[in-house]
């Protein structure tokens, strides 16, 4: 079975793989060649062509001209609110959850096992459960409508994933190292720095790229505690098919939805290892 | 000698007291992040459940209904239907998933030159929004701008596949969309089994003769199952809660051919401005999740026991 001659049984499973290859990949072409048409030619013929004349307007368009509800700026300020949130939550959530899991896989004390066990719950417990106290929360502090209130929210809780992360990999680390390092009068902070910390960069890229693609793509939280002009690009996305049905626009749509998924698929061709190290570790909890 | 042991005991005192206040920043930041973590999702799923239980309408008030909203919201044409409409979707796009995922670990197991390239085809999807997919699969699927007209304009003009506005079909337009999306999930946990494999196993195996077939049916696939079944609880876990995907791809229509529990939920609570029902709503949908994680936590917990003493 693993001789590497080309009988036809392997002919057909190359057949096979790449059959199956081109079928993921037809969404992703569909929208590339849609950005780069013009509505007219969509309009004609359909979703899936090749460009007659190649409409690289259409993103310039999608960037800062076009109208979602009332506002007429295209997706730029969403693109914007996306980034003013998904950045300080990933690098708080992270940073946090790394001392977290440090505390409780190494640094150790009374009740840790059993706080560790309530924090990895927020893996499972579904946002549905949560939407209303962080409506009357949020309302609370002042905080409905503002990207303050979605840093805050994707922050705490993002610190499931990051504690889970960050304390899996830790518990490999001997615990040896670190008793020596208290008997020589190293405190929290300093093993934190000089030992733990050095040692963390695989678990940090992970953690990282785990939160910033998660937090870019959420849309609940975005759809339901900010409107208009503060909101999310995945809820502007939203707004925006529901703005333009009458009058579609598939190539500038087309264009929106590139913008919109490009951040996270960039970082997932640059970090895609790391990207899929996160989706097991998250799986083989 | 009596008084210097009080004394002795006193600066004790005072040095444990300053020791406990520089250590102080210390114990604020191991306690403050988890207890946030921990204490707001206790308190956040007792909220919930507590509102579940009052007669809150557009705003929280309290009061007590017993289990009124469950009744009324299950009682609801629109939750029958989300459930049903699970129950055909969760099966559909776990079974689609796993069996795909396998194929797609099995075919990029037998030493495929570039299988780092067709790994990453396979799981680029997921590091995209369910929003963004959901947008662009519902252009695929609209017979009107889609994959049927392009099929017409070549010329078989009978063809049609609509199921998007159909609403017998419409859910299964999530099925692929989700199938599409994740089976490169399953592929990977499948793959990382499949590479986990003794060897010895599958030396032994081909010693006695045994051809690539029932190498992988006898030897290789048995040892997956763990992982199957792992593979299989996120997967169900994922259609629980799916709501994104099919806002996006068909915003819970024709109708309410595509509701699914997360889009009641958000409807009671945020669109009739019904906060009981909707609370309702979502602890339902904690317990059919509930449903399917319990036993599995039970099962990790025995197989774990088992391997503690073998």
């Amino acid at each position: 079975m693993r001789e590497t001659t080309f009988a036809p049984s392997r002919m057909l499973i190359y057949l096979l793989v790449l059959m199956i290859a081109a079928a993921y990949l037809v969404p992703l072409l569909v929208v590339v060649l849609n950005s780069l048409r013009t509505a007219e030619e969509i309009a004609q013929t359909s979703m899936i062509g090749w460009p007659k004349q190649w409409a690289w307007g259409n993103y310039l368009v999608a960037w800062g001209d076009f109208c979602i509800a009332q506002t007429c700026a295209g997706i730029r300020p969403y693109m914007l609110n996306s980034a003013l949130v998904t950045i300080p939550a990933t690098i708080v959530s992270t940073l946090l959850g790394a001392v977290a899991g440090y505390a409780v896989s190494l640094w150790r004390f009374r009740g840790d096992r059993w706080i560790y066990g309530v924090v990895t719950l927020g893996i499972f417990l579904p946002q549905q459960m949560r939407l209303l106290p962080w409506t009357i929360v949020l309302r609370d502090l002042g905080l409905t409508n503002t990207l303050t209130g979605l840093v805050m929210i994707h922050t705490i809780q993002g610190l499931s994933f990051t504690t889970l992360f960050c304390r899996n990999y830790y518990s490999a680390i001997p615990q040896e190292l670190i008793r020596a390092a208290r008997i020589d009068g190293a405190g929290f902070y300093r093993i934190f720095w000089r030992i733990v910390l050095p040692l963390s960069p695989p678990i940090l890229i992970v953690t990282v790229i785990w939160q910033f693609t998660h937090i870019w793509n959420e849309f609940l939280y975005g759809v339901t505690f900010t409107t208009g002009q503060q909101q999310p690009v995945t809820a502007a996305l939203i707004a925006l098919s529901a703005s333009i049905a009458d009058i579609p626009q598939h190539g500038v749509q087309s264009a929106a939805v590139m913008i919109a998924a490009l951040p996270t698929l960039l970082v997932y061709l640059f970090g895609g290892r790391y990207f899929v190290r996160g989706l097991t570790a998250g799986a083989v909890k | 000698m009596t008084e210097a042991v009080p004394a002795a005991a006193r600066t004790g005192q005072r040095r444990a007291a300053v020791n406990g206040l520089r250590r102080l920043p210390e114990f604020l930041t191991i306690w403050v992040p988890l207890l946030l973590s921990a204490g707001h999702l206790i308190a956040f799923a007792l909220w919930t459940l507590w509102i579940s239980f009052t007669p809150s309408t557009l705003v929280p008030v309290s009061g007590w209904v017993g289990l009124r909203n469950y009744t009324a919201m299950m009682a609801t044409r629109n939750w029958q239907i989300a459930f049903d409409n699970l129950l055909v979707f969760g099966s559909g796009f776990v079974l689609l998933s796993v069996l795909t995922g396998l194929a797609l670990a099995i075919l990029l197991d037998q030493r495929i030159r570039g299988e780092n390239v067709l790994r990453s085809i396979f799981l680029y999807p997921l590091a995209v929004s369910f929003v963004v997919t959901g947008t662009v699969w519902s252009w695929l699927l609209n017979p009107g701008i889609g994959i049927q007209k392009l099929v017409n304009d070549l010329g078989w003009t009978s063809f049609r596949f609509d199921w998007l506005i159909d609403r017998d079909m419409a859910i299964w337009t999530i099925v692929i969309a989700a199938v599409w999306q994740s089976s490169g999930f399953a592929m990977a946990l499948f793959l990382a089994g499949l590479r986990s494999v003794d060897g010895d196993l599958i030396k032994a195996a081909q010693i006695d003769g045994a051809g690539p077939v029932r190498m992988y049916r006898r030897v290789i696939l048995p040892t997956l199952w763990p992982i199957t079944v792992t593979v299989v609880v996120i997967q169900l876990q994922f259609a629980i809660t799916t709501f994104d995907l099919v806002r996006a791809l068909t915003g819970g229509g024709p109708g309410t051919a595509t509701q699914l529990p997360a889009l009641v939920v958000y409807d009671f609570m945020f669109q009739r401005g019904l906060l009981a029902r909707g609370a309702a709503a979502a602890v339902l949908m904690l317990l059919i999740l509930l449903a399917v994680l319990l036993p599995y936590a039970a099962w990790q917990y025995l197989q774990r026991r088992q391997s503690a003493h073998a």
